[in-house]
């Protein structure tokens, strides 16, 4: 059978728990908004909706990078560059859709453009009236971002702490490209007030519940692509240059072929999710590109677990829940509480939550010990 | 081409090393070596520390660029401009001098990713497990003697096995040629012999360039000796002549 085998490669303890629960919250959260009467406890808030499915792109970012930091020992410290890119693709898509809605009420050009007296639309913009135009370029635009800097960087064989510099040059020569006026990217202010995505309403509850049905979705399909990339035999070289990336080349096996197309596939994962979370939070600026939130993705991934890509997620959750409630009641300590934690989970938990809470239940999860074809027989 | 059509030693050899030099930072680590291996040879290199045996093998295979001399395998395939990955795709194996796996893959797996099998990104994603995939890597641990150790994780194994893991990837890569760096550093006498006793199995049907410090393992192996010395070769011939080489003895007690 090989749909077994399958899902039994795709899913393990772990996994199942994780895909169980995002596919409840997915099914259930709307489905009780649209039953329960309003104010009811089954009845989340719009807000907390609104919130918890921003943290869910965050936790698919999170996942992204778990991929090529946890198995492939790429520390990327510019990650966030790939979500802004995506979450800018469909912020285009939603100034496209305000259409003649604007403050000056130009039907051709969004209000920034107007503003800056230009004529016409730049051709960066054509084609983004259209969703399925922007919702390729949501994967297209990190991806090529990511393929052009793999094919430099890797092949020349920058690692270590060279490369996480660079990729952290990477993002923050961005947030300033971005920040220019003249690029066409509504510079400072960035993308805003947007109307509808496809016909309803950005700010309606039941588009939110969408959104948010939509950000748990996608989480499960990047975290089964991502496991179903780690446990191939692919998956397999690619941990094995993260522990000997020398060894790995002298078996014949290209490292930087292999590096290139997890970056790749990670940086299209960190577009979606950005693509994800414009809609729900209704702006996209250049601060998005700051290397301080590529920074900060990296401290969720190593609270959650390097190396476990659920843990990723669990971890972007659990730090930005902390965060929120941080930054509500004592916001000026909430930077020392995150370097804190860091520090923590750095020295006390080196496989982080995930692989605390795995070390702790050794008994209901005894480690395999026999090899796959041994159990088969 | 032109260096191999006029020249019989060459197209002869499996591997063919001529006035190589490298040196790093004005020191000169090979001066003008030259080797010729023929096909099916095995060959021991001797030489005290920093004598240059390394510094070959990352010539060899790609690792390190030298600076002037030919550098041909099987008589026709240029090596001084092929990167890592292409030559072990030749058919150039190798095992480092400090063991070298993947600690977070099991013994398996180890043994898996060696196995000779297309290398691009596109076979391993969506590549088809080969049939008998099982029963060669059945063989390699049997040869190895790690059949029992198969689902240890390769970190956890004691030195003398992660060594010997390493002489499995090599099998299994199935290499034309072998360089084996000190295979036996950090044995007991037992499983030394037990390595000699490998090797030899190997050498059946494959070349093999060892290197070794160890003289009782050189003298078990039983075959011609290179010894190097300041990056040149020094003497060669059967181990008795050599070592009765009145050179040889002076790099040896002159230390
Ligand atoms: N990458 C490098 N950079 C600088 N010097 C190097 C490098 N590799 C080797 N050397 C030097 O070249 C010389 C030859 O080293 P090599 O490792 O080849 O010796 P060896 O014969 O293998 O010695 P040993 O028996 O100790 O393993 C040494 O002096 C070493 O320090
Ligand atoms: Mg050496």
């Amino acid at each position: 059978m090989i749909g077994t085998e399958m899902t039994q490669r795709l899913l393990d303890r772990n996994g199942l728990v994780f895909v169980g629960l995002l596919l409840a919250a997915a099914i259930l959260v709307p489905l009780l908004a649209l039953v329960a009467p309003a104010g009811s406890l089954l009845h989340m808030p719009p807000y907390v909706v609104a919130l918890i499915g921003k943290y869910l792109c965050f936790a698919l970012l999170a996942l992204s990078l778990d991929l090529v930091w946890g198995y492939c020992g790429i520390l990327s410290l510019g990650h966030g560059a790939f979500f802004a890119l995506g979450g800018y693709a469909m912020g285009m898509y939603l100034m496209r859709q305000i259409g003649s809605r604007g403050v000056y009420a130009n039907p051709d050009l969004p209000d920034f453009m107007v503003f800056l007296n230009w004529k016409s639309l730049p051709l960066t913009w054509w084609g983004f009236s259209s969703f399925p135009y922007a919702a390729v370029m949501a994967l297209l635009a990190p991806g090529l971002l990511a393929f052009a800097f793999g094919w430099f960087a890797f092949r020349s064989r920058v690692t270590g702490v060279y490369l996480s510099i660079i990729t952290q040059a990477m993002t923050y020569a961005l947030q300033l490209a971005f920040f220019r006026n003249d690029m066409g990217f509504g510079g400072n202010n960035g993308l805003t007030d947007f109307k509808d995505i496809l016909g309803f309403n950005v700010q309606a509850e039941s588009t939110r519940l969408a959104l948010f049905s939509l950000s748990a979705l996608a989480l499960i399909a990047g975290y089964l692509i991502a496991r179903g990339i780690v446990t191939s035999k692919f998956g397999k070289v690619v941990i094995a240059i993260r522990d000997a990336e020398s060894r790995t080349r002298f078996l014949g096996y290209r490292v930087e072929t292999y590096k290139i197309v997890v970056f790749t596939v990670s940086a299209m994962m960190a577009g979606v999710a950005g693509a994800l979370y414009v809609p729900q939070v209704g702006i996209i600026n250049p601060g998005e590109f700051a290397p301080i939130n590529s920074i900060e993705a990296v401290i969720w991934v190593s609270v959650g677990g390097r190396g476990t890509l659920a843990g990723a997620a669990l971890g972007a959750l659990l730090v930005n829940f902390a965060k929120t409630w941080f930054t509500d009641a004592l916001p000026e300590l909430w930077l020392f509480a995150l370097g804190l934690l860091f520090i923590v989970v750095t020295v006390f938990m080196p496989k982080g939550i995930l692989g605390l809470l795995d070390s702790m239940k050794p008994l209901r999860s005894p480690p395999v010990i026999a090899s796959p074809t041994e159990a088969k027989q | 081409m032109s260096v191999a059509a006029d020249n019989p030693v060459l197209t002869s050899s499996l591997l063919y090393l001529d006035g190589v030099s490298v040196s790093f930072d004005g020191y000169k680590a090979l001066r003008e070596l030259s080797l010729v291996l023929a096909p099916g040879e095995m060959r021991a290199i001797i030489g005290p520390n920093g004598a240059g045996k390394t510094t070959m093998m990352d010539i060899i295979t790609g690792k390190t660029r030298a600076d002037s001399g030919d550098i041909y395998f099987a008589g026709s395939h240029d090596l001084s401009h092929l990167d890592e990955a292409a030559i072990a795709e030749l058919g150039v194996g190798r095992k480092f001098q400090k063991p070298t796996v993947f600690e977070s893959h099991t013994v398996d797996d180890n043994i898996l990713l060696a196995l000779k099998a297309p290398r691009s990104a596109i076979a391993t994603l969506f590549g088809r497990q080969p049939a008998n995939e099982r029963e060669r890597i059945d063989r390699i641990l049997e040869t190895t003697r790690l059949k029992d150790h198969r689902a240890r994780l390769a970190a956890d194994l004691s030195h003398g096995q992660k060594q010997w893991l390493e002489i499995g990837m090599l099998l299994a890569q199935d290499p034309k040629l072998l360089l084996v760096d000190e295979p036996v550093a950090g044995m007991t006498d037992a499983e030394t012999a037990q390595t000699a006793e490998l090797l030899r199995e190997i050498a059946r049907d494959h070349s093999v360039v060892v290197v070794e410090h160890d003289m009782a393992f050189v003298r078990d192996l039983g075959v011609k000796v290179t010894v190097l010395h300041e990056g040149s070769v020094l003497a060669e011939g059967a181990l008795d002549e050599v070592s009765a080489d009145p050179r040889v003895i002076e790099v040896y007690l002159g230390r």
